[in-house]
């Protein structure tokens, strides 16, 4: 249980977001660190301007999905950011940046939410990862 | 465990209308902040909780005392071990 987890984000959905913080929450609870690496749409949701916004759903969601996520929601269903968070208050979890994406988003470093903890490339990433698993969402 | 063998319960965290991990993340914060030999209540309304609550206190080294089906919800009881 001590090799981290580690989540690769490229989507920029909400529902993949969420999806993707309720494995880190769930790894977080059992003391499992958890290293997230940010790459294209899933950085740009974790700006400051964007990450409050709705980034839509995956396109499998259609019309029926939309109607589920939203009943979720009005239900009481904490955000993503929210989800993580909570997540990063009651484990380990590192969130970080990839530096390609930022040159990509044209990003700096004060664009990014205060749940990103940071910037670093792809073999800081693997270093970190050790022999844990790598799940790319 | 029968109803009649639950021993007094310190604090209730009513974590119904949360969705999964909720009621879990709710019952961690809590046990950080009880005593030792404290009991503790979750209840949830999450279908997960009653798999999930039972087999993190395993792992963490609590006491289960008993997971009741209530209306609407599950009840889980847990004992604060160190």
């Amino acid at each position: 249980m001590d090799e981290p987890l580690n989540l690769v984000l490229f989507s920029g959905t909400d529902d993949k977001l969420q999806a993707a913080a309720v494995l880190t929450a769930g790894a977080a609870a059992l003391g499992k660190p958890v290293n997230v690496f940010l790459q294209y749409w899933a950085l740009d949701a974790f700006t400051r301007a964007k990450i409050g916004l709705d980034h839509g759903l995956a396109p499998e969601a259609g019309e029926a999905g939309r109607t589920a996520v939203d009943a979720l929601a009005k239900a009481g269903q904490a955000s993503w950011a929210e989800t993580l968070r909570q997540a990063k208050d009651l484990g380990t979890v590192d969130i970080q940046a990839c530096s390609l994406s930022m040159d990509l988003l044209g990003l700096e470093e004060s664009d990014l939410d205060p749940l990103v903890d940071g910037v670093e490339g792809v073999t800081a990433f693997y270093l970190n990862a050790g022999e844990g698993h790598v799940v790319f969402i | 465990m029968t109803e009649t063998a639950i021993p007094p319960i310190d604090v209730t965290l009513d974590a119904r209308g949360s969705f999964c991990p909720g009621p879990l993340m709710e019952l961690i914060r809590g046990m950080r902040e009880a005593e030792v030999g404290d009991v503790i209540a979750v209840l949830s309304s999450d279908k997960g909780s009653k798999a999930d609550i039972p087999k993190w206190v395993e792992k963490a080294g609590h006491n289960l005392i008993g997971v009741f089906t209530r209306e609407g919800h599950d009840e889980i009881i847990v004992e604060k071990v160190r």
